[in-house]
């Protein structure tokens, strides 16, 4: 009984700092929030019980994420999502047509809360996944390339990409705006 | 290194993933490159905003509720060996959270830390300019929901260079900006929820050293790429009296 205790408070004193962030991070898979509530319900009561096989040491926040990804990848929304991302994606730039832009304008578009959300929104799932662990909850490439399980140069580059696509997005949109 | 070169490690500067001679290299690059300086403002903005934009979904009081009860303690325990053990986890807790709280940086900074970088990286880091606190006090009236205090410290090395408007966690500051030597100091004010005071903090990034301390109902933070003590001598001057 001792040792169920400690293992459930640890876990509870670890996990429960996390939800805030992983709703945030599951509402952006699932784009939906029955099916984001679901999914962190889901990733808690799995973690809870493989916390025997959680190795002390190791990144937990990545751990707990990786968890939700995967659970996110056996419902339906999750494998709709994935199959529309083809292996060759990592070597290709993502498709957006140029635009010409000045620093005033793409300040503008910067400091448009909605304009940057929707740019993100448009994100495929890898490179979106990515900027959100990285920029939103502030992980270091390792703690992202163990999150996702990608090596830590597909981290770099996803994010690199997923960057350049958001900025071409909001430059774009400044453009139509102002036609 | 070539700005080329250097341009290829912005990212990484920015997500604070260079090794640290790495990145105090760079530091040292960006003080005297105004082409790669403005791109990496150009990055810092673009992280901010989607930091800013990506943080959109809160969870519900019931979801939280439900997943609280999932992961919760078991309930049948026997209290004789329970207390004594739940006093030493609630004395390590207290110690866990005291440090934990005293080391972690107020949610405020990396924004404070980018404005700076930022307005440096422009082509005017004053939206107003004068030595003259008669002058720059009154252009905050109308453009602020409070008056913030502005000296000018020249005499002890600190000159007064003007103000902007700024925006931190969506609310609308004062920077204030100072000239010590070749430095430049932004001091951004707004208003605190209490009128106590507190001792300034110290944190760093990037290369920049921070203060943060509230003294006669205000917030202020100071970020320059000064010496920590240099930084906290424009504190005290701040904190000597309030300057109406």
């Amino acid at each position: 009984m001792s040792s169920q205790l400690s293992s459930a408070a640890q876990f509870e004193e670890l996990a429960m700092p996390l939800f805030d962030s992983l709703y945030n991070f599951a509402h952006w898979l699932t784009r939906n929030r029955e099916e984001a509530e679901d999914l962190v319900q889901e990733t808690y009561a799995k973690a809870l019980k493989g916390f025997s096989t959680f190795q002390p040491g190791t990144n937990f926040r990545a751990w707990m994420f990786r968890i939700l990804k995967n659970s996110f990848l056996t419902t339906r929304a999750g494998l709709a999502r994935y199959k529309m991302i083809s292996l060759s994606d990592d070597e290709q730039d993502l498709e957006l047509p140029a635009a010409t832009q000045t620093p005033e304008t793409e300040l503008l578009a910067l400091r448009d809360r909605q304009a940057v959300r929707q740019a993100i929104e448009e994100l495929p799932l890898h490179f979106q996944e990515v900027l959100l662990l990285c920029d939103v909850e502030e992980m270091s490439y390792q703690e992202i390339a163990e999150a996702i399980s990608v090596p830590i140069g597909t981290v770099m580059s996803r994010l690199w990409r997923a960057r350049r696509a958001v900025k071409q997005t909001l430059l774009n949109r400044t453009q139509k705006a102002k036609a | 290194m070539t700005c080329d070169a250097w341009s290829a490690k912005l990212d990484a500067y920015v997500d604070s993933e260079l090794p640290a001679e790495q990145m105090e290299a760079l530091h040292s690059h960006l003080r005297g490159c105004p082409s790669c300086t403005s791109q990496m403002a150009e990055r810092l903005q673009l992280k901010r905003a989607i930091g800013i934009a990506g943080r959109q979904f809160s969870p519900s009081a019931e979801l939280r509720r439900k997943v609280q009860k999932q992961v919760g303690k078991p309930q049948k325990v026997r209290w004789g060996w329970l207390v004594p053990a739940a006093v030493a986890a609630v004395l390590l807790l207290a110690i866990f959270f005291n440090l934990r709280i005293g080391n972690e940086a107020p949610p405020q900074f990396r924004e404070i830390a980018d404005l700076h970088v930022a307005a440096l990286a422009g082509s005017n880091p004053v939206d107003v300019t004068s030595t003259d606190r008669h002058t720059v006090k009154p252009w905050y009236a109308g453009k602020l929901g409070f008056s913030p205090p502005v000296a000018d410290y020249a005499a002890e090395g600190f000159a007064l260079v003007g103000g902007r408007l700024d925006s931190v966690d969506g609310d609308p500051v004062a920077a204030l900006v100072y000239r010590h030597d070749r430095h430049m100091i932004d001091v951004f004010v707004w208003p605190a929820d209490s009128a106590a005071s507190s001792s300034p903090a110290r944190l760093a990034l990037r290369g920049h050293n921070l203060l943060h301390w509230s003294f006669a109902g205000m917030n202020f933070w100071a970020i320059s790429d000064l010496d920590a003590s240099e930084l906290a001598a424009l504190q005290r001057l701040m904190s000597r009296a309030r300057v109406m």
